[in-house]
């Protein structure tokens, strides 16, 4: 018995060994590929046929009849829907693996904002000549802002977003007040609408303050607000200043005065949507997407139309919104880069846009449609929110940006939460941490 | 197949002088064992090593044109030596703590209502059935599923609060936070060793407790000894899983109370972060000595308290000899259990 076993163990270990020498040597082999050279030269797209369509979940429904246009029209360039997960997180993660193996699966990327300098700094999607999307022009010009790293066009602006102030129209009609155009505006208007019976027990304001990419939104909100900046035009971050720290002060200080309530801290949008739904909120900070939902009928809401929208306060003047919304680029690893623009241009055009914001009231990048008579009767809010789109900030455009994001949400976090930090010595350790992580 | 081939074959040149009989079966029983070693390789031992020599690259890095520096560099342990240094090094420490920490307090409550719940189980009443499966059905429901159940009600307009009467922010930093997940945790895996408990007392014959019964032994002195030393091997098997299992917890946290937050960061989070990061050599650091950490436990636990990880040894040996060495597992079934479960966990991720 005792040979036998370790003859047995000897042979095992030999059979162990003697492959894990093969799979290091395969391994080691593997990864040398990549390191051949895809510069872009950012020239000619070129190549035609059939495409793959890469974005996230179309919570909308009215992606598959937008790309059904086009493929009635281009029956030999068809272009096939492929969806990733609703997270953006997960959409970004998929885009980059498929990029890292240099997959031709994806022609065309529906890119956030936020990612269009990673994309662009790792070469994974293509720059795009300016002078074959003539269209730019007639976008909002912030939103063409977010699709350009270096100054270089790498995505076309579809969709974009922009923050909204919601408000309880019957209680601020009630107090005799207009909407409030200034943070210290809003405070007053609280408390004489707390002075009504029926406001008693309303809380006054809240945003998205849970450590996510809504604080990030939030924070830049109260920055830029103020009159202070993130990141500068330079290039540089900028946020150890007297502007940025009234900003953040103010938001600091409505928790703790309870003009913002405590329960905030946890909110993201869902969260910020039903407590003002439900009648908990006076003033609400959110996306366009909630008007839809706060009007409903069905019993869900209770405040469908008691409610108006107004453009962000600012502390002193109009609030600067941040920027959302979503750009389209062309992956460097696709053979049919003419076709992939060519449905660019398609889904960026007037035509296309307004067929999709009639459907889905996603804020569209075309300027002209805001001034659009019908579309305003049909979404009161357009008008705000082009001032809102106007005027907005985009994030921060860097290539680290998942880094960035996560210092800022630190600090602002940090300061934001009970017994936090103080403002000022949170901004001058984000002024520090960003410097390291955006050098250029 | 060629690697089958290659493995097996050098064995028989090797043991010429032994019996023809036992080169046989050496030889057969490396040919049957060897497909089952294969897939073995390929699902733990490739994992593991193409995590090792991850992290010993690194990549990115802006070149001056503005566009990522494209290839991997080889680093050596500068991935290791930067986990351990300044602010990085407070972080990776407090996500240790954290890490040791849930595992600590979450298994000693999970045994201890695990036990409860399997004594429960076993006893012979009306709905028996009806309370096996309501106590099974939180092991039932997929981690990141009952992780966004507990996350709702401990919302703060949730059902926790309501219930409590209590106005706690949950989610946010601090003791609340830490409570949420082991609440959660415990919830969820309690019933996995009451199952495996469960099992074990089954295997315990009737006629010991009649003989206690007899003896006039209280219900106390029955449970200490007799329950408990004969299901021993089976509590401690399920103790070790998951011991190994919280060692890696990630979902919890990450779902319930969010990832950044100090109070709750574990080791598995700080890896996802960074590959998330697309820094997958720091993130396969983080791996790494989060796999190391696990494998000592693991080995410790078993040396220890001698767990029936395998159940052969205790086949092959009399119990009488059972402090001697043969007895012992082989140091490596700890590894292997171990391995298993951070593969299993890799894929997770």
């Amino acid at each position: 018995m005792r040979f036998e076993r370790s003859h047995t163990r000897k042979a095992v270990a030999l059979a162990v060994v003697s492959s894990l020498v093969l799979f290091t040597a395969a391994c080691g082999g593997g990864d040398d590929g990549s390191k051949g050279n895809t510069g872009s030269a950012g020239g000619a797209l070129e190549g035609r046929g059939p495409i793959k369509f890469a974005t996230g979940k179309d919570t909308s429904g009215n992606l598959t009849s937008q790309v059904a246009a086009w493929n009635s029209q281009h029956p030999d360039e068809k272009v096939e829907i492929t969806e990733l997960p609703e997270s953006a997180d997960q959409q970004r993660n998929q885009l980059i693996s498929n990029a890292q193996i240099k997959s031709t699966e994806f022609s065309v990327l529906n890119l956030d904002v936020v990612w269009t300098a990673e994309f662009a700094a790792n070469r994974w999607v293509t720059q795009l000549p300016e002078d074959q999307f003539p269209d730019l022009g007639k976008l909002l010009p912030s939103t063409v802002a977010t699709g350009k790293y270096r100054d270089k066009l790498y995505a076309v602006p579809v969709t974009s977003d922009g923050g909204l102030l919601y408000y309880r129209k019957d209680l601020l009609d009630k107090a005799g007040l207009k909407p409030p155009t200034t943070w210290p505006e809003m405070i007053a208007a609280c408390a004489k609408v707390k002075a009504l019976p029926e406001g008693k027990a309303i809380n006054c304001y809240a945003g998205q303050f849970e450590k996510y990419e809504g604080l990030t939104v939030n924070f830049s909100e109260a920055v830029n607000s103020a009159g202070g900046v993130v990141v500068g035009d330079d290039g540089k971050p900028n946020v150890d200043t007297p502007e940025a720290l009234a900003g953040l002060t103010a938001l600091a200080e409505g928790f703790k005065t309870g003009f913002i309530p405590k329960a905030a801290i946890t909110y993201t949008e869902e969260p910020g949507r039903r407590a003002f739904q439900d009648g908990n909120l006076l003033f609400h900070r959110n996306w366009p997407y909630v008007y839809a939902l706060a009007n409903k009928t069905d019993g869900s809401s209770k405040i469908a139309g008691k409610f108006g929208v107004a453009p962000l306060p600012g502390l002193n003047g109009p609030g600067v919104s941040t920027l959302g919304g979503h750009n389209y680029a062309i992956s460097e690893f696709t053979p049919n880069k003419a076709t992939a623009a060519d449905f660019i241009k398609f889904m960026s055009s007037e035509e296309r846009q307004k067929a999709n914001v009639e459907k889905t009231s996603q804020a569209p990048t075309w300027a002209s449609l805001y001034d659009d008579a019908a579309l305003n009767k049909q979404f009161p809010y357009l008008a705000p929110l082009k001032a809102s789109i106007g005027s907005a900030k985009s994030r921060p455009q860097v290539v680290k940006y998942g880094d960035v994001t996560t210092a800022i949400q630190d600090a602002a976090y940090n300061t934001l939460k009970p017994n936090g930090t103080d403002p000022k010595t949170a901004l001058k350790d984000l002024q520090t941490k960003l410097s390291s992580l955006i050098t250029q | 197949m060629s690697e089958s081939a290659s493995a097996v074959e050098p064995t028989p040149g090797k043991n010429v002088r032994r019996t023809s009989f036992n080169e046989g079966t050496g030889r057969l029983a490396a040919l049957l064992l060897s497909p089952t070693l294969i897939v073995l390789l390929l699902v733990i031992g490739y994992p593991i090593i193409s995590a090792l020599r991850e992290s010993l690259y690194t990549s990115g890095g802006i070149g001056d044109d503005g566009f990522v520096i494209e290839g991997t560099r080889f680093v050596g342990l500068d991935n290791f030596a930067a986990i351990f240094s300044g602010e990085t090094g407070d972080r990776f420490w407090n996500a240790f703590y954290n890490t040791t920490f849930f595992t600590v307090t979450c298994v000693v409550l999970e045994t201890l209502l695990g036990v409860l719940m399997a004594m429960v189980m076993h006893k012979a009443f009306k709905g028996r059935a009806i309370v096996r499966a309501s106590i099974l059905i939180p092991w039932a429901i997929p981690t990141v599923v009952s992780a966004l159940l507990w996350k709702w009600m401990f919302q703060a307009d949730g059902i926790a609060n309501a219930v409590l009467g209590t106005q706690i922010l949950w989610s946010t930093e601090g003791w609340q936070s830490v409570l949420s997940v082991i609440v959660a945790d415990t919830w969820k895996t309690a019933p996995f060793i009451g199952l495996l408990v469960l099992a074990g007392l089954q295997t315990i014959p009737d006629e010991v407790y009649e003989a206690a019964k007899v003896d006039g032994a209280s219900p106390w002195k029955t449970f200490t000894r007799i329950t408990l030393p004969l299901v021993k091997p089976a509590l401690l098997v399920a103790v070790l899983f998951r011991i190994l299992d919280t060692l890696r917890i990630f979902d919890l946290p990450y779902v319930l109370v969010g990832p950044n937050k100090e109070s709750v960061e574990t080791l598995s989070i700080l890896a996802f972060l960074e590959a998330n990061q697309t820094r997958y050599g720091p993130a396969a650091a983080y791996a790494t000595l989060l796999f190391v950490y696990i494998v000592v436990v693991a080995y410790v636990f078993v040396r220890l308290l001698g767990a029936d990880v395998i159940g052969d040894a205790r086949a092959s040996k009399p119990k009488k000899n059972g402090k001697s060495k043969d007895n012992q597992l082989p140091p490596g079934t700890a590894a292997a259990t171990a391995s298993g479960s951070l593969a299993a966990g890799g894929g997770g991720l």
